[in-house]
């Protein structure tokens, strides 16, 4: 092997691979966004009208955040109201655009042991599942998802702040991975409405609970501050920003269904 | 086992349908991977080589925690390159987190070890016959070590297989650097783990079954080129 050429080869490789990228903009967005199918409807879009290429990060909110604060990614398109504002707080995004919104939903067992099909709110679905100690399968990845979840069961009663019995499994991944999870241990679960549709593992489980206006789930965009990261695509984040609030988007999200549901419900301002 | 076939069909469906995203898909898990068994060939092999032909104080510990260094988490390597290269690490400026570069670094990091300790096992065995020969010809430590590799090509070449079996299959460290973005970072393992995210079982085997078939199809055409196994050549 003539190891000076080759090596020559995967140099010249290398180089070619970075200077074909045209406009591009990275974005960290929720496994929900990307699971749910809608990005692969936007992206396309956003290519032709703006000639932009985006690049997402598909990660937890969690991560996502964090990604945002060293400065890795332009923007980042979460659904965690308490950690976005203390994003803001900490100066590292320059606003928050609320761009759509859906719901979580309990998912669970069709024969449902714990009953959790009739009840009122939430927590009182969860009170009914910690009682019948029935499986539940947490995401415990600090995504929106989870945040929300842990939130729910503070209102709990005899689980402490979040449940640490053998019945509650946090299974530390993102949605579509935990719903796997779910579905192979016929377990109850948490899960946003959207990535529950797009799901192709339902197994035996099916949506028992939804309509508690707790469970309401507002995504926003949040550009990376540049004062602070003067590298960061300031003006494609903009530019993508007006684009997602704008009345394209707004077309394509609303008419986005599956099985004849709607998966988000637009609503910038 | 119903999405086992179903899986296979769906490889097949993708192989001869010769899907674009596939081929998108396949090209940078090779460019990836190739590279990477490339550079830690150039640094894996002489070192082994090295470590053969020369006799210093530490060299059996050097030995050993090169040895231990094959079963490097390819995890942490992913986390520690992320830290390395993220806007907020030491080589932020350059701009390479999230692009295949970053992807070939962490896999040359987990590749090396392992090239170099096969290669070491390997020309330890060919220098115990090479050993009076070339002394008695009073080659250079750098003749010694250009003998023993290129005698030892064909053994040698099992190193370098087994780096490319390691980084045509790792997920861990490319999914972190990389970030597994379509039409950019997206190689073969980690659009099978989105797809079970997403629970398509069925294209997630297809695109394993694509995996399994390329890693063969290198091993095969490598091998031929190279004249191994035929009943000429030992």
């Amino acid at each position: 092997m003539n190891l000076k050429k080759t090596l020559a080869a995967v140099l010249a490789i290398l180089v070619y691979g970075q200077i074909a990228m045209a406009d591009d903009i990275r974005l960290a967005v929720t496994t929900s966004f990307h699971n749910s199918g809608l990005s692969d409807v936007l992206l396309p879009e956003i290519k032709a009208d703006l000639d932009l290429e985006v690049k997402l990060l598909v990660v937890g909110t969690g991560q996502a955040l964090r990604l945002g604060k060293a400065g890795d990614v332009d923007a980042i398109l979460v659904h965690s109201r308490k950690a976005e504002l203390a994003f803001l707080e900490g100066g590292f995004g320059t606003h928050r655009r609320e761009i759509m919104f859906n719901d979580f939903v309990l998912i669970g067992p069709s024969a449902d042991p714990a009953g959790i099909a009739g009840v009122k709110t939430a927590v009182e679905a969860l009170q009914k599942i910690a009682g019948a100690k029935a499986s539940f399968v947490s995401r415990g990845d600090d995504s929106g998802t989870h945040k929300k979840e842990a939130m729910l069961w503070q209102g709990v009663k005899g689980v402490g702040d979040v449940p640490t019995q053998g019945w509650y499994r946090a299974v530390g991944a993102g949605m579509g991975a935990s719903l796997n999870t779910a579905s192979g241990m016929n377990a109850y679960i948490m899960a946003d409405r959207a990535s529950w549709l797009k799901f192709g593992n339902k197994g035996d489980l099916t949506l028992l609970f939804s309509g508690d206006p707790v469970l309401f789930n507002q995504y926003a965009y949040l550009p990376v501050n540049p004062e602070l990261h003067p590298h960061v695509k300031k003006e494609l984040a903009v530019k993508l920003e007006n684009w997602l609030a704008g009345p394209k988007a707004e077309k394509l999200i609303s008419d986005y269904k599956i099985g004849g549901e709607l998966l988000f419900t637009f609503n910038a301002k | 086992m119903n999405e086992i076939t179903q899986g296979l069909a769906e490889a097949g469906r993708l192989i001869f349908s010769l899907d674009p995203d596939l081929l998108e898909i396949v090209a940078l898990s090779l460019r990836v991977t190739l590279s990477a068994v490339v550079i830690a060939s150039a640094i894996g092999l002489p070192l082994g080589a090295w470590l053969v032909v020369n006799r210093f104080r530490f060299r059996r510990h050097t030995i050993a925690v090169l040895n231990a260094l094959m079963g490097l988490p390819p995890v942490v390597v992913g986390l520690v390159v992320y830290m390395l290269l993220s806007r907020a690490g030491p080589f932020g400026v350059l701009d390479l987190l999230f692009t295949p570069t970053a992807m070939i670094i962490a896999q040359v990091i987990i590749i090396t070890p392992l090239i170099a300790s096969i290669s070491h096992q390997t020309i330890r065995d060919l220098w115990a016959e090479y050993h009076d020969l070339l002394i008695s010809l009073s080659a250079t430590r750098r003749q010694r070590i250009a003998a023993l590799l290129w005698d030892g090509r064909r053994a040698l070449l099992t190193a370098m297989l087994a780096g490319f079996g390691r980084g045509i299959g790792e997920v861990g460290a490319i999914m972190i650097v990389g970030g597994n973005i379509d039409h950019s970072t997206r190689v073969l393992t980690t659009a099978i783990s989105l797809e079970t995210g997403k629970g398509n079982f069925a294209f997630a085997m297809g695109l394993g079954f694509v995996l399994i078939a390329l890693a063969v199809l290198v091993n095969l055409t490598i091998h031929s080129l190279s004249r191994t196994e035929r009943a000429s050549v030992w």
